[in-house]
């Protein structure tokens, strides 16, 4: 008997595995790209990247804590002309080894995503991911597209009518009903759904009496984001039928699992890097196919949305 | 300790001037960790930075005033507060019995609590130091209390010989192979440095600075160059604030 199958079809793309680098986490090279590859990727997704350079917020920006990390980084990067050629090298390396590249975009206005995203297709990434929910930058762009149907869908709008490549749109969780967004995006046009970014949170530190992070609020993630994160999938796989990027909080192979079990179809890795590194994704991929092993699952199509039903 | 991951509060028990721009602040308390390794170091209002740790029974940081946070940690006086994470990164380990230690400028700093392990265990330390001109040589007065044989150039030749640090390890190497030599300075001074022990066939061991900001190897921005990576012979794609600071050059 063959045993199971770690690798997956998405969107027409063939994965060696289910387990994409998440946006945000060593995405800003080729060489980390390409390192993450290496380590066992089955795809990766790159950082941000919005129409204008950006450097960022100042540090603290980033802080590990007793249920994972949190931060506010703000969204650095070199601005959409810049990323363009670099993204066509790493998809260029990153080719020999059969690992797709996503690219990640986010701008402060509906029709800026649309602009983002056409300069952004120039490198002809697999997948472009629109981040509508960082929720580190409120100050300066406002409420996240995120927030509402409306808004959503109609960004979701502005990227379809931008690019003919796959798009996945980057939900957040904390809203009311997901499900309704997810409907709405996938209406608008979305290839994919990514769920979800990370959770608004604050750090205090009691003696300082201060917020710890510069930015004060940032963006929570690591496993206190993982029960979060599988409702959302699991609404988002009860009411929409495109594909789901399920993120948030998976660091072992049984997480992974679980989060296809919800209903994704890929899985996203980002802060279970700041345990081992890059090398995660080799661990990971490991334990999955050794749960599949056990409990019976020949391939990752056979385990997703299970428990959704 | 430190295991979450955040600040512990530290207390400065006594301030030191180095030279007109840098300050040693001794705490109140140690830090477990090893030579080369680093903390963030946190003033609650003004910021957050990356400072190599230079003693850690009790913690010392020596703090050059380049800009806002730094120029407030320089202010500190006894009795103040210092929030500090750490230790973080992979410091350097003690490899034989002789050592040759070589520091360009605040690169000095890691190396003096490098140097008072060595000495410690007996070992032999002769120590290279570099600078700018005079007043920029760190810590020379320590590693001399503690036994090292120090040799020194500056770039105006305000003291030892006129040059870069590199003139001083040539004579060290050529005087006598070392088992290890460890360095901490600028780039270019490593790269050099590099060239120089791979010529005599000394395994090293190299700290490279980096715009660190997580600390915590996610955010990408301490990131080695392609072409340093190539210059070193170490895979692409390496994280100063996780995988380093202190790395080992491929042969």
């Amino acid at each position: 008997m063959i045993g199971p199958e770690l690798s997956c079809s998405f969107l027409g793309m063939l994965l060696r595995n289910p387990l994409v680098l998440a946006s945000g986490i060593l995405g800003t090279s080729c060489s980390l790209l390409e390192r993450v590859a290496r380590e066992g990727a089955g795809a990766v997704t790159t950082k941000s990247c919005g129409p204008e350079p950006r450097t960022g917020h100042d540090n603290p920006v980033a802080l590990a804590w007793e249920g994972g990390v949190i931060n506010a980084i703000g969204l650095t990067n070199p601005g959409a002309s810049e990323e363009v050629p670099l993204l066509r090298e790493a998809k260029k390396r990153l080719a020999r080894m059969g690992v797709p590249v996503f690219a990640s975009i986010f701008a402060p206005t509906t029709e800026q995503f649309g602009e983002t995203a056409r300069v952004i297709a120039e490198a002809e990434p697999d997948l472009i991911e629109v981040n509508i929910s960082c929720p580190n930058v409120a100050s300066e762009f406002g409420t996240p597209f995120s927030a509402s149907a409306e808004s959503a869908a109609a960004v979701t709008r502005a990227v379809r009518r931008a690019v003919s490549l796959p798009i996945s749109i980057k939900l957040a969780p904390n809203v009311p009903n997901i499900g309704q967004i997810a409907r709405a995006v996938a209406e608008a046009g979305a290839d994919a759904i990514t769920a979800i970014n990370t959770m608004p949170a604050m750090l205090i530190d009691a003696r300082a009496g201060l917020p710890i992070l510069k930015n004060r609020s940032g963006g929570l993630s690591g496993p206190a984001l993982k029960p979060i994160a599988l409702r959302c999938v699991y609404e988002i796989a009860r009411s929409v039928s495109i594909p789901i990027i399920g993120t948030g909080g998976v660091s072992t192979g049984k997480d992974a699992a679980e989060m296809i079990l919800a209903g994704a179809s890929l899985v996203g890795v980002g802060s279970a890097v700041w345990q081992d590194g890059p090398a995660a994704f080799t661990r990971i991929g490991a334990e999955l196919l050794a749960f599949m092993q056990e409990t019976g699952y020949d391939t990752i199509g056979t385990m997703r949305g299970r428990a959704a039903r | 300790m430190n295991r979450d991951g955040l600040f512990e509060v530290y207390q400065v028990k006594s301030t030191r001037q180095e030279n007109p721009r840098t300050h040693t602040l001794t705490f109140d308390a140690p830090l477990p960790s090893d030579p080369g390794q680093y903390v963030m170091a946190w003033l609650p209002g003004i910021g957050e930075k990356p400072f190599s740790i230079s003693a850690n029974d009790p913690l010392a940081l020596t703090i050059c005033d380049v800009g806002p946070v730094s120029q407030a940690l320089c202010a500190l006086q006894p009795g103040e507060r210092l929030w500090v994470r750490g230790p973080l990164g992979k410091g350097f380990v003690l490899s034989g019995d002789t050592h040759i230690l070589v520091g360009g400028g605040y690169g000095a700093a890691p190396l003096s609590l490098l140097a008072k392990q060595a000495r410690a265990s007996g070992h032999k330390v002769v120590v290279c130091l570099g600078a700018k001109t005079r007043t920029d040589l760190l810590m020379l007065e320590q590693f001399e209390a503690m036994g090292c044989k120090l040799l020194v150039a500056t770039e105006d030749g305000s003291a030892g010989a006129q040059g870069l640090v590199s003139l001083p390890l040539l004579d060290a190497l050529q005087e006598n192979i070392p088992a290890e030599v460890y360095g901490c300075g600028p780039a270019g001074m490593l790269l050099a440095v590099h060239q120089l022990c791979s010529r005599a066939l000394v395994p090293m061991q190299l700290s490279f600075e980096a715009l660190i900001r997580c600390g915590v190897g996610l955010c990408g921005s301490c990131e080695l160059s392609e072409e340093t990576c190539q210059q070193l012979g170490i895979p692409f794609g390496f994280l100063v604030c996780h995988d380093g600071p202190v790395l080992t050059p491929g042969v």
